[in-house]
């Protein structure tokens, strides 16, 4: 049984065949592909039509957009950035994982007020413009009593996903963010002969006259977010072996079933997970329950219970308590720019990894209103918690299903209508084809985490092909010299980093105080640039 | 922008200098101390001095009570309260005669304003000239 990956925007084909049985035109050879440096003639005799471009960078998620927006600024105009992505717009991928999750644009996200994608400077910050386009005196305090008083008096202030959108939006236009894309599913980046690189696309089919495009650049940049994000091997076993797919769902799967259902006829939901998606389903479920008076239950599984503080020293103590670990965001505030971003940045194998390990764990943020509705669940019953590790799901009786949960004393068996998976178990970087590629053929290597191994100015360690530059950023990177690089403000200070490398090899203009306060006035006034 | 020790002592410098110092030029003379304008600049000026150096060193009790939080940040709210322990101190170095001599009043319009001001610089518009700042623990060189 292979694991199964959860679908998800612009994935990959996995069964997608690197060449047709019958020739198609333009398209890879086994040479090519055997390959690991390619000159010019190669393609030429393969039939793939090169185009050149400055820069390229792989994804067209967020990181791209905020790595293309950051050298817009620095300069470059948007006729030398290419973007090649299956996406319509940078956030829909993002998007889409946000609302299955339970985070429609009206709910808040989970980063702090100055972490907007739309802006470098994080100035003016989420609350401050929140606060400014209020229709009421009530809701131009609040935001900005908020992050006055954060995270002491109040919760982190956090922005509404849809002012997220919203904003990002305006700011693609602003940059003229649109002609820099081309459509189509990246194979693969590969060193040119002579400089470079080359990025191999698949246009959508009839698209193009060849089955693939050639981009030669001397930047490439790949951001591709999650190598994939994958079903826990029981779920996948029940799902399989049962021919069930409706009652076992992961959160990162559409599962609006479950809530309709929930609403027509009482029932229990058996939640595993302990981290910001369990947290919004809870919500959800809560929610419902409080808005349309449904008796809801909830078993909520536990694989490491939290009862309190915890940490080695009152030096690295993290606040937790009933199952949960408690953290503002999803690493401590300082690493994306104070202390620990300085610590990690001089740390090397072993230590660093470890040090990861210090500061991770699976956590979620304390919000009072979660805090309300889970107390008052556990006073009335309908919330329950049970410490131990799903080690099968299996039919029971009348339609539901019988977990059986492997805890400290001994084998549970639990049941409940639903299971909502809430961990998000993320592939290895090799099931993404073109990070495998990368491994394989371009010199790319692992870091301490298992990772792509970026160095500090975010170049993929071991691709240079000079005089040109191989960048990535985002969750395929994580175990570097910076943690926080899968979040918005992380992919901008990756982005930034990558701009301060582009500006020494001439590329761009170097941010300095004039350009960036002139930058920051066009972006005020929202004029184009 | 979340501190190192090395930021934070850069920032407290380089805010205080230029937009406390700035400010204190044009504020001075509107202070109701009834002393020659002179006099008025001499006192404001130390006073801002001393906010200064003796700054540096609560930036090392902050820097320690620091390291007791998990997320090793600082939050915006005690930049604004960490101004009561330090202008009590300065006030009280004033009453003892070891500091400038400013009546009460005056003393308080100059401190608050140049506190509140630095902060308000400090948690957003420095970011715009300063785009490295904030990514670097508040240090600028
Ligand atoms: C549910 C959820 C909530 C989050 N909330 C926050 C938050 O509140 N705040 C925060 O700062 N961060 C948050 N993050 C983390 C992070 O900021 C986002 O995941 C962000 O979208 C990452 O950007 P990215 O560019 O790395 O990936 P994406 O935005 O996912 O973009 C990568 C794109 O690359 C495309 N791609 C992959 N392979 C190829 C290929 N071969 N060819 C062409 N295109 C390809 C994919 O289709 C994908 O769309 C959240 C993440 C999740 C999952």
């Amino acid at each position: 049984m292979t694991t199964q990956n959860i679908p998800m925007p612009g994935s990959m084909d996995p069964m997608e065949q690197d060449f047709r049985p019958t020739p198609v035109p333009g398209d890879l050879t086994p040479y090519l592909i055997d390959t690991h440096i390619w000159t010019d003639e190669m393609l030429h005799q393969a039939g793939i039509p090169i185009y050149d471009t400055p820069f390229v960078t792989v994804g067209g998620g967020i990181g791209s957009f905020v790595t293309v927006d950051y050298l817009r600024i620095c300069g470059v105009p948007a006729s030398s950035l290419t973007v090649l992505t299956n996406l319509d717009v940078p956030w829909s991928s993002y998007e889409y994982l946000t609302r299955v999750s339970q985070i429609p644009r009206r709910e808040r996200l989970r980063s702090d007020s100055a972490s907007t994608p739309d802006n470098i400077w994080g100035f003016p910050s989420y609350a401050v413009r929140e606060a400014f386009s209020a229709k009421s005196v009530k809701d131009f305090f609040s935001p900005l009593w908020n992050v006055l008083t954060e995270p002491i008096l109040a919760d982190y202030y956090t922005p509404k996903a849809g002012h997220a959108f919203e904003s990002m939006e305006r700011e693609y236009h602003r940059i003229g963010y649109a002609q820099c894309v081309r459509k189509g599913q990246v194979r693969m980046v590969r060193r040119r002969y002579g400089g470079g690189y080359f990025t191999i696309l698949t246009p959508p089919a009839g698209a193009a006259p060849t089955r693939r495009i050639a981009y030669r650049s001397q930047f490439v940049h790949v951001a591709v977010g999650y190598p994939g994000l994958k079903l826990l091997p029981d779920l996948q076993r029940y799902r399989e072996t049962h021919r069930d797919p409706s009652k076992v769902v992961n959160a990162y799967e559409p599962h609006e079933h479950v809530y309709e259902q929930l609403s027509r006829r009482p029932g229990t939901v058996m939640i595993r997970g302990g981290g910001i998606v369990a947290s919004r389903v809870l919500q959800r479920l809560i929610d419902d329950r409080d808005r349309l008076g449904l008796q809801t239950r909830v078993l909520h599984v536990f694989r490491t219970y939290v009862t309190g503080s915890h940490g080695p020293s009152i030096f690295m103590r993290r606040k937790g308590g009933d199952g949960w670990a408690y953290q503002g965001f999803n690493y401590p505030k300082s690493v994306w720019g104070g202390q620990l971003k300085a610590k990690v940045r001089k740390l090397e194998g072993a230590e660093r990894a470890e040090e990861y390990k210090l500061m991770g764990g699976t956590n979620t943020p304390v919000r009072k209103s979660w805090q309300e509705q889970l107390k008052r669940g556990r006073a009335q019953g309908w919330y329950q918690t049970l410490i131990g590790e799903i080690a099968e799901l299996v039919p029971g009786p009348a339609q539901t299903v019988v977990a059986h949960v492997k805890a400290a004393q001994g084998y549970i068996q639990a049941q409940a209508d639903f299971v909502i998976d809430c961990t998000g178990l993320e592939a290895d970087i090799r099931e993404h084809r073109l990070l495998a590629d990368l491994l394989d053929h371009s010199g790319a290597g692992r870091n301490p985490s298992g990772r792509l191994d970026v160095e500090r100015t975010f170049e993929l360690r071991g691709t240079r092909s000079e005089p040109g530059r191989l960048y990535a950023s985002g969750s395929a990177t994580l175990g570097g010299y910076f943690p926080g690089v899968d979040t918005f403000l992380g992919l901008q200070i990756a982005a930034q980093e990558i701009a301060d490398d582009l500006a020494a090899l001439g590329f761009c203009a170097r941010l300095g105080v004039g350009r960036s306060t002139k930058q920051w006035w066009l972006w005020a006034r929202h004029r184009p640039i | 922008m979340v501190p190192t020790l090395n930021g934070r002592i850069q920032t407290r410098i380089a805010l205080l200098a230029v937009v406390g110092g700035l400010w204190t030029l044009l504020i001075t003379p509107l202070l109701p101390d009834g002393a020659p304008l002179s006099a008025s600049y001499r006192a404001t000026f130390l006073v801002l001095l001393l906010v200064i150096v003796l700054g540096v060193l609560w930036e090392l009790l902050y820097h320690f009570l620091q390291q007791f939080r998990w997320e090793k940040d600082w939050p915006t709210f005690f930049g604004l309260l960490t101004a009561i322990n330090e202008g009590l101190l300065i006030w009280i170095l004033i009453a003892v005669g070891v500091g400038p001599d400013v009546p009460g009043g005056s003393f308080l319009l100059h401190f608050i304003s140049v506190w509140i001001l630095t902060w308000l610089v400090a948690n957003g518009p420095m970011r715009v000239p300063f785009i490295h700042w904030r990514f670097q623990g508040g240090r600028l060189i």
